[in-house]
Formats: structure tokens, sequence, C-alpha cells
């Protein structure tokens, strides 16, 4: 690849004032309002925000992919000196994949499954004429090489369904990257991906700006992320670009309080040690080999398959304390926690609850048990019944346990102000919440059957960092209060860091690693840790001292992972 | 549901379907307060419409009453329509139900038992059932349920399948509830949209294979009905083609007038226009 | 080698399917009204007393039900599928003359609603799509749900009345013009022009149900992200929809062509009556007319089978165009 010859330095996209109006009915008046910013030749530009922000937004109205009903009302978007919202479909047709490229969040869907994967990287060069003839495929396995993928010839033939999350992100670049674009417009590209595949993901965009000196807009909104690859930041609050600058100024020394707050919302590790009471109770929970295998196909005339989705895991947890386990997609730790409330039968193993062996009864059986464990679930939009009110969600539990109605409602006023939540929303839907207002009903309604375990599956993973933080503070002051054991499953090492007392690591199906964060952290004994650790976004800026961002942002830990 | 019948009330396909339709309803419901029985052979035989005004549409080569045909035929159609569609629909969602809440063993057995009803053509086996039978409206509308469920099931079964999946259901397992109550208060709910929809076009296509039925000389022999009265018609094409179009068109109104609602009570449910965030 | 095996395990459900039909012949016929003897004989028949009783022998209904059901499946494995005392002739026989005339009208007609379906239905979504031709998207669903709603024997004789009657164009009745005695090339043109007002009016429902099931498909594919990230490189909007949305669009057709075959066979029933087509749908028919019930039995059958047969094939198809399915699974 060769480094491409642009003035570095050059004003490539300036973006002036873009407004995009949001149709009648809808709960602002703008998707984005006044929204400036440049971009240069040669570095990052991060821009950062919450759901709602309108960071998307920007992004595909530079594009022009923009949805029928938004349309842009104001303001101009120059590219290299050409208003892009003034141009025809033909002539934006021209730039798109060859002056810009973009890469979507989800790689899971963003190929077109029934066609190989090397016509499709042909096809952008076929639509603009370049590298006609052989000269074609032997670009496209230059480019898959370029990116990273192993075997380009044989993978160029593969369709996208045999790729993984990551390779399928890294053909997406790859697509992006053909006809060597000035800009590259990132959407959330590795929002989707596991911790450490989004490290070499990045590693990966770092490098290739690094040697064709393009411009990159990367949006994201994790501020680890920012603090690894960004060299400037702008900040977006509900469509408004409220702050912007040089990352450091930013990261270290924000002015605007919105931004101030989210970056104090990052989870990072809380340096008070907890205090641990004496061991001297017999645990809440105590887990030994459990073992989860699913089994698929095994037809008279098809091989079977067998993924051990939880291979032979002991651990404990005592109450008043919170245990996290830690791992990435296909780790096992969903299904550990499923195992844990009967949700999934399991194939081996000893769950002593209270010194009960919870695993080995039947379902009736189990019945009466239910009421101690409880669940939090991960999708506030998908774990209300959207056809029942609040109320009933939350005394559906005690009533099915035999608590008389009256005392079932008492109890559910109550709890909803224990979870800071109005008293009136007792008689309201669900869609009448947002995400993290429910989540907050889901813990009311774990907690209606008072129980002594709760199993959080990956409760906050699905909210937005600033609620994360509210609703983590929450589940802290119920857990003092209440003397709770909880178990904390999450794919965030920051997130467990901040709020458990103990942290489990899973890889595969296996534990790999015990101990407490400190421990974790500082001693990792296992390499898959340590490889996971060193893939946190943002540490260096995090670790140098607790609360206050480090400066150093130019060494950046991905060093390994540039290929 | 206010905001329900908005959408609905917007769709002006679906507002003019609904008026048909209460209009067929009426007629159904009302006609022998307006016509005596259409069976009765009093008038002057092949007469055209609209030139006596006791027979505003004529009369057929009996000289029967044609309009009087028409106002009773709707009876029969919505009749075997609506108890047909309701029988095909509640034991779709017994078999759908069970199959995709069990799963496994349940679940193999009942779709090996849907498949089966579903592959056989369904026109030939309403035909043969209501032959072997007699046919009366009871063979009819039996007939009709029998080849017409299997759809239902399998809708009902995929919609099970991924509800159960759906963390609010997981969390009614985790809470304590039983089988049999999640089914019905946490489950069922969710799934009625699209059962709703189903049904509704379900009716229409009953009442098509109803007038096919008659059509093929099938239909109960006390009941008129307008396939009847197309297939009587059918000698007649030459001489008095109006004869045939009339009923025709009635079939073709309520069809399409039950069709428009359907698609009307889809929309509605599903609105397309996607909010952020939601 | 998967190929293979799939094909078996295929063929054996189908198998089942058919055992199935057989079955339930066997037992309508118990479970109707009256003594099964005279309803295998038919109304022809069950006058004649001697008939009746050696009917009763033959399939021994004097004897426990799971022997007349062996009795029974003996006979339709050896290809009896009864006798046809109004036709004094083998059910078999009857059907085997008239099956492939149902199959002339069902494949053209088959092929020319899913042809002109798909192509129509394609058009409207992307007239919707691009904002262009608006008119095109509305007009064609409304011809679509007019032609979905409208009887299929009705719009037969709607065509007859007016392409024979009124405009005598096209013949309205039979294969084959009648004593004419015309061979070679001639004759070929005489079935033709024959064929034209069965297929097509067996042909326009289904040609509405799949330019609405195309429809919908395609822009439900239209919202998907492949299709945007196709956007993003500069593809143009016409070839986005050949290259990227048709392509997966047309899969859940596929599927869904099998399943309307078997509606197809039961239109063919209608169709072959309004137009005295002699196929097989013709032949229940005048079973239906002459209560003869070994007859109407043994069509069921064939029609069925015949079914079952396309629905394997489609669904090999399907396998076929879907690279995420290999062909063991």
């Amino acid at each position: 690849m060769q480094v491409k010859h642009q003035n570095p330095d050059e004003l490539l996209l300036r973006v002036e004032r873009l407004s995009v109006a949001l149709p009648a009915g809808s709960d602002r008046g703008h998707a984005i309002k006044d929204v400036s910013f440049d971009l240069r030749a040669g570095e990052i530009l991060c821009i950062v925000g919450e759901s709602g922000s309108g960071k998307s937004i920007s992004a595909n109205a530079i594009m022009g992919l923009l949805p029928d009903y938004l349309r842009p009302e104001s303001g101009r978007i120059l590219f290299k000196g050409r208003d892009l919202l003034r141009l025809t479909e033909e002539e934006l047709l021209a730039l798109r994949g060859k002056d810009i490229g973009m890469i979507f969040q989800e790689p899971m869907s963003a190929l077109n499954p029934v066609m190989q994967v090397g016509q499709q990287i042909a096809e952008v060069l076929a639509v603009h004429g370049a590298y006609p003839g052989p000269a074609r495929r032997q670009r496209v396995i230059e480019l898959l090489e370029f990116v990273g993928l192993p075997d380009p010839a044989t993978l160029a033939q593969a369709f996208p369904f045999r790729l993984s999350g990551g390779q399928r992100q890294r053909v997406m670049i790859a697509m992006a990257l053909a006809l060597e674009p000035s800009i590259l417009i990132a959407d959330e590209p590795t929002t989707a991906l596991d911790v450490t595949t989004q490290a070499q993901i990045l590693g990966l965009i770092n490098r290739i700006q690094a040697s064709m000196g393009m411009g990159v807009m990367f949006i994201t909104h994790d501020f680890g992320v920012v603090a690894d690859i960004a060299d400037r930041v702008a900040v977006m609050e509900k469509g408004v670009l409220v702050e912007q600058g040089p990352v450091d100024e930013v990261l270290n020394r924000p002015q605007h309080p919105y931004t101030q707050r989210l970056i104090a919302a990052v989870p990072h590790r809380s340096r008070e040690a907890a205090a641990v009471p004496a061991q001297a109770a017999a645990p809440l929970l105590e887990v030994k080999n459990l073992s989860k295998t699913y089994r698929t196909g095994g037809g008279l005339f098809t091989k079977k398959r067998v993924v051990h989705a939880v291979d032979d895991a002991s651990f404990s947890v005592q109450r008043g304390q919170t245990l996290g386990i830690v791992g990435e997609s296909g780790s096992g730790k969903s299904t550990i926690g499923r195992c844990l409330l009967r949700l999934t039968d399991i194939d081996s193993g000893q769950m002593l609850f209270d010194g009960t062996d919870i695993a080995t009864l039947s379902a009736a059986q189990f019945r009466p048990h239910r009421r101690h464990l409880q669940m939090i679930f991960q999708d506030p939009f998908a774990s209300l019944n959207p056809r029942h009110t609040v109320g009933r969600i939350i005394t559906d539990g005690p009533v099915a346990n035999g608590v008389p109605y009256a005392q079932a409602q008492r109890k559910a006023r109550e709890l909803l102000r224990l979870v800071e939540l109005d008293e009136s929303a007792f008689d309201r839907y669900p869609n009448a919440f947002s995400g993290g207002q429910r989540q907050r009903v889901g813990i009311a309604r774990a907690l209606a059957l008072e129980p002594t375990l709760l199993v959080a599956d990956e409760s906050v993973s699905a909210l937005d960092v600033s609620v994360q933080a509210q609703v983590l503070k929450l589940l802290h002051d119920i857990q003092q209060r209440l003397n709770v054991g909880m178990i904390f499953i999450t794919h965030d090492l920051r997130v467990a860091a901040q709020v458990c007392d103990r942290i489990v690591v899973m890889h595969k199906g296996r534990i790999v690693e015990q101990g407490t964060p400190a421990e974790v952290f500082e001693r990792p004994s296992n390499a898959y840790t340590q490889r996971l650790i060193a893939a946190i976004p943002g540490q260096r800026w995090l670790s140098v001292s607790p609360g206050q961002p480090g400066n150093s942002t130019q060494d950046s830990p991905l060093a390994e992972y540039q290929q | 549901m206010k905001k329900f019948i908005r959408r609905f009330m917007a769709n002006r396909g679906a507002v003019a379907g609904l008026a048909i339709f209460i209009l067929v309803i009426v007629l159904a419901l009302t006609c022998s307060f307006w016509f005596e029985s259409p069976w009765t052979m009093l008038g002057q035989p092949l007469l055209p419409p609209l030139q006596d005004p006791d027979f505003p549409l004529g009369t057929d080569m009996l000289g029967r009453d044609i309009a009087a045909g028409l106002a009773y035929g709707a009876r029969v159609s919505l009749l075997v329509g609506v108890v047909s569609t309701l029988a095909a629909v509640v034991f779709g969602i017994l078999v759908g139900s069970l199959a995709g809440f069990y799963g496994g063993r349940v679940d193999d057995v009942l779709m090996r038992f849907t498949e089966f009803f579903q592959t056989i053509p369904q026109l030939a086996m309403a035909v043969v059932l209501v032959a072997i039978f007699n046919p009366s409206i009871y063979s009819i509308v039996g007939a009709i349920a029998i080849v017409s469920w299997p759809p239902v099931a399998r809708l009902v079964r995929s919609e099970f399948l991924s509800l159960k999946q759906r963390e609010f259901v997981q969390a009614a397992i985790v809470i304590g509830q039983t089988p049999s109550r999640i089914i019905v208060t946490q489950i069922l709910p969710n799934a009625m949209p699209p059962i709703i929809v189903t049904a509704s076009l379900m009716i229409a296509t009953a009442i098509l294979t109803e007038a096919s039925l008659s059509f093929l000389g099938l239909g109960d022999r006390n009941m008129m009905s307008w396939g009847f009265m197309i297939g009587a018609a059918r000698t007649m094409l030459r001489e008095a083609p109006l004869m045939s179009v009339m009923p025709g068109v009635a079939i073709l109104l309520a069809v399409l007038a039950i069709n428009l609602i359907g698609e009307g009570l889809n929309d509605a449910m599903n609105p397309q226009l996607r909010k952020r965030g939601e | 080698m998967k190929s293979i095996s799939f094909i078996a395990s295929r063929s054996g459900k189908a198998l089942f399917v058919v055992l199935g039909v057989v079955i339930l012949n066997f037992l309508l016929i118990r479970l109707a009204p009256g003594d099964p003897a005279s309803i295998m004989a038919g109304e022809a028949a069950s006058s004649d007393p001697v008939y009746v009783e050696q009917l009763r022998r033959q399939f021994g209904f004097d004897q426990p039900l799971y022997q007349q059901l062996w009795i029974y499946l003996k006979g339709i494995v050896q290809l009896d599928f009864g006798y046809s005392y109004r036709n004094k002739v083998p059910v078999l026989q009857l059907i085997a003359e008239r099956l492939p005339a149902t199959l002339l009208l069902m494949l053209p007609a088959f092929l020319f609603s899913l042809l002109l379906g798909v192509l129509l239905g394609m058009l409207a979504a992307r007239s919707r799509y691009t904002g262009r031709q608006g008119w095109l998207d509305s007009t064609i669903m409304s011809v679509a749900l007019l032609l979905y709603a409208t009887p299929l024997f009705w719009l037969s004789l709607l065509m007859i009345i007016l392409f024979s009657v009124q405009l005598n164009w096209l013949p309205a009745f039979g294969m084959e013009s009648v004593g004419a005695g015309l061979a070679g090339w001639a004759h070929v043109k005489d079935v033709a022009a024959h064929l034209v007002l069965p297929v097509v009016s067996l042909g326009c429902f289904f040609m509405a149900v799949y330019a609405r099931l195309t429809r919908a498909s395609m822009l439900e594919v239209m919202g998907m992200d492949f299709v945007k990230t196709a956007r993003a490189k500069g593809v143009p909007a016409g070839q986005v929809i050949r290259r990227h949305v048709l392509r997966n669009a047309i899969l859940p057709v596929v599927t869904f062509s099998g399943i309307q075959l078997g509606q197809m066979a039961g239109g063919a029933v209608l169709t072959e009556t309004v137009f005295g087509w002699p196929g097989i749908g013709r032949l229940m028919f005048d079973a239906l007319m002459q209560r003869d019930y070994q007859l109407l039995l043994g069509v069921f059958l064939v029609t069925s089978v015949m079914v079952v047969v396309f629905n394997l094939l489609t669904d090999l198809i399907y396998r076929l165009v879907d690279p995420r399915i290999e062909l063991g699974t």
C-alpha cells in the first residue's frame, strides 16, 4: 500500500452549522442542530456521545445516506470545497466509496449473505471503473492481506457466514479502503465486537491511517477508545455539539458539564479496598464442577457439533458480596447465570444454595426455591412485558408465590420508592419509561420476592454510560441495605473492577482466573487474562491516578496489536 | 388502543373495507326483512336487471329473485367464513402454542402432524371431505376448518418460539409462574396481533373456498349461496352473462373488503415509522 | 455424498406424507355415514348387489380394521386404486390418461404466475424504493389485490364471456377442436389456443400472490444493513436492487412457491371444470357428480403425491440457491 500523496493537514471536510429536522411528533425538533466541525488529513477525529446524541446522523448526512424521513434542513457540508448537500445523486455516487469510505457498526449484518466476500470487494472497484481486468482480483487479494486476514486467496471465495465478527469488520475496512479514499467514516465499528477483537481493529485503523495519511472520523460512545486513538474529540449531547478540541484538553480538562459528567461516569477500578468480612459464615452459593454442553445436529445424516458452554466451573458467593463473572462472547458467563436459575438444564456438577443442591431438583421441586434466587436481565426493552403495567410486573412474582395481592401491592409501592421511581409508575406501561428507568423496574421486580441472591446478567451493558453509573450505584446501595449476595455477569472488566469484591474470568467455558480486582489486574496469572486486560481501551489514560485520567495518550498500549 | 384506532382510521382503504363489510353484515342480518325466500320461483324467468321494480336485479332461469339470492348468500358466506375461521384459529392456537412453548419431542410430533395437513392440496381435501360426509352447512364449515388450521398453527408456533426467548418470559419463569399461566398471561397476549391479522384474512379465504365448493355443487341444498348462483348461471353464459357477473361481484367485494381490513389492522399494529431509541 | 443422503432423507419424509394420505383415504371411507361397501361402489353400482357383495369380500369389510388397512395398503402398493364402475375401467387407467393434460395446464400456469408475479413485485418495490414512478407501485398493488380477491372460477367465466363469447378470439371449451382431425404443427397450435384462457385464469390469482410476496420481501431486505453498505460503496440504485436486494428477497419466494403448489392443484380442479379441460381436476368433478368415490379418492391420492413431489423439488432448489445451507443439514 502506497502512502497517499496528500497534503498533510489539508482541510478535507468542513461541516458548517448542519441541522437535520425530525418528523413531527418526535420528542425533539431536530436530530442535530447547528453542528460544526472540521476534519483534516492525517488526523483521527472522534465524535463521542450517548444514544440519541445525533452522532450517527451526522455521519450519515455526510454520505447522503439518511433515511427518507430525515432531511438536512440547513447548513453546509464542504468536502474539499464542494457542498455535498447540493450535489445530485449521480455526483454523490461517484464520491461514495472512492473519496469517502464508510464502515458500520454491525459486522454480522453488513455484508450481503449470498455473495462471496471477494466479489463484494471487487464490486466497489467495478462500480468506479478501477483496476480493470485481472488487476482487479489481484487488488482484492492485496487488500485482504493489508487488513490482516489469513489466506486471502481462499477467503475471497468464502461467503460471509463463514467469517467471525472481527473478520467481517476487516472485510468491511478493506472495502472502504479499496480506492484509497481521503476520508474514512467509522460509525461505532467496534461496539459490537469483543474487547480483544476491538483492540485489534483499533490497531488496524491506527496503522492504516498512519500509512495512508487519510482523515478518519470515528464515532463511538466509549471514552476509553477515544483516549487510545483520537487526535481531536467532539462531544455531542441531544443533537448539539457541546465541546470539541484536542484530545488532551477534552479528556483531561473538560469544560462543559456534560463532558465532565460523562468522563466521571467511565467505569474504573475503585481504589478503596472493600472491607472483606470474616469468611466464617458458610457461603451462600457454592458451585462445584458445573458443566453444560450443547449438542446440535446428530440426526441421521448430519454431523454432531459439541460445544462446551460451561466446562467444570467452580466458585462461591458470600452474603452481602458481589462476585463478578467476566468473559467475552462464547465464554459461558451468561450460560452460568441461566444454569443457576434453572433456565437451562445442566449436565453435571453441584449448585449448593444455602446447603441444598438445587441442581438435582425437578422443576416442581425447585419452584418454591425460586424466590430466593432472582435475576436482573440485560435488555431493558425486552425484559418487561409491554402489555402489563409496572405494578403488575412487580406484583406478579409475590402473587405467584402465594402472597395476597393487597400485600404484594404495598410491597411493590415500597420498592418503587427504593429504586427511586415515582409511585405513579405503578399504573403506567413500560413504554412510558427510559432504558434506565426500565432497568430500575426490573430491579424492583427481582427484589419483590426478597431474594438472598441476585444475578445481574449484563444488566448495565445496554445502558448509556451516565445511566449505567446511576444503576450501578443503586445496586451497590441495595446490596448494602439488604445484604444480598450478588453475581454480576459482564463483558466489561472495567465495570467488574468497579463494583465487584471478587472476579472470575472465563474463557471458552472454563474459569481461567479468580481473585480480587486488585489481584486480577495487577498480578494476572493466566495468558488470556493478560490479553484481556491489555485490550481494555483507555487504560493508560485512566490508570495514571485514580479519578484523574492520565496525560499521555501518545504511547498507545495497542502497539502489540498493530501488525 | 386509541392510537391504534387512529392509525387504522387514517388508512382510507381499510375504512372503505370496513364500510363495505358492515354493509354485508347488515344485509345478512336483515335479509329476511327485505326479501322472502330466495328459492321461490315467482318471477318471469331470465328477467334482466333494472327492468322490474319487484326484481331490481332480475331473475334467473327458474324465476328466482337474484337480489334475494345475493342477500341470503351473504348470510351463508359470513356464517361459513366466521365460524370455520374461529374453529381453525382455536385449534391452531392450541397446537402452535404447545409446540412452540414445550419444544423438543412435543414440537416434533405436532409439527409433523401440521406439515401433513399443510402439504395436502387444500381445496381437493375440502372437496373430498364434503363429498364423503354429504354436503351440509356443518360438513362445509368442518371441512374448511380442517384445511385452514395449519398456517395458524405454524404462525403461533413461530411467535411462541421467538417470544419464549424474550427476557420478560424468562423473567416470568424466574419469578416462579407456572407454565400454563405464562402461556396465557405472558406470551399469548403478545402473540395476538399477527394472529388477528391472519384470522381476518382467513375469513376471506374461507368465503372463497365456500364459494368454490358451492360452485362445484357441494353446497348445502337448503341455503342459497353466491357460489351456487354462479354455478347455476354457467349454462346461460351466452344468453344472460350478467347472471354470472353479479354474484361474482358480491364475492369480490366481500373478499376485497376483508383484505383491506386485514391490511389496515396489520399497518395499524406495526407503525412503519421507527423513532430513534425505540 | 451429502446431497444424496439429503435427497434420501427428504424422500423418506415425503413417503410418510403419501402414506398418511393413503391412510386418510382409508379412514374417510370407514368414517363416512353409511355402509362402506355401498360408498365404495358408488351411486351407479349400489343398485347392483352382486357387485357390492364382491367389494365387501375384496376389501374385507367384515374383517377387523387393521386387516382391512393391510389389504388396502397392499392394493395401493400394487397400484390398484380401485375400479370405476361408472366408467367400467380401473381408476388408475383413467388417471393415467388424464394426468398429462393437467400437467400441461399446471406447469405453464405455475411459470406464468411465478415469473410475472416476481417481475411485477420487483417493479413495485423498486418504484417505492427509488421514489420514481410511484404510480407503478400503487397500480400494481391495486391490481394484485383485485386479482387476489377474485374467485378463480368466476375469473374463468369472465374470461370466457369476454374473449370467447363477445370477442370470439379464443376457444372456451376443451383441449382441442373436436372432430377437426388436426395433426402435427396445426394440432399444436390448436391446443395452444385452447390453453391460453385456462392458463391465464389459473395463473392470475397466484401471480397476485407472488407479486405481493415479492414486494414485501424486497421491501424488508431493502431495510437491511448490507444494502446500506452497498450504497456507501457508491453502487447505483438499480444495481443495488438487482445484485443485493433481489438475490436475498427471492429466497422466501422459492420456499413459498412449494406451498402454493398445493393451492394451485385445487385451483386446477376449478379451472378444468369451467373450461372442460380433460385433466384429473375435471375427473375429480365428474367423480363428484357421479358419486364415484373410488375414483374421487384415487384422484385425491394422485394429486397429493404430485404436490409432495413438487414440494420436494422446490426444497431442493432452495437449498441449491442459498449458500448458507449445506446440502447435508
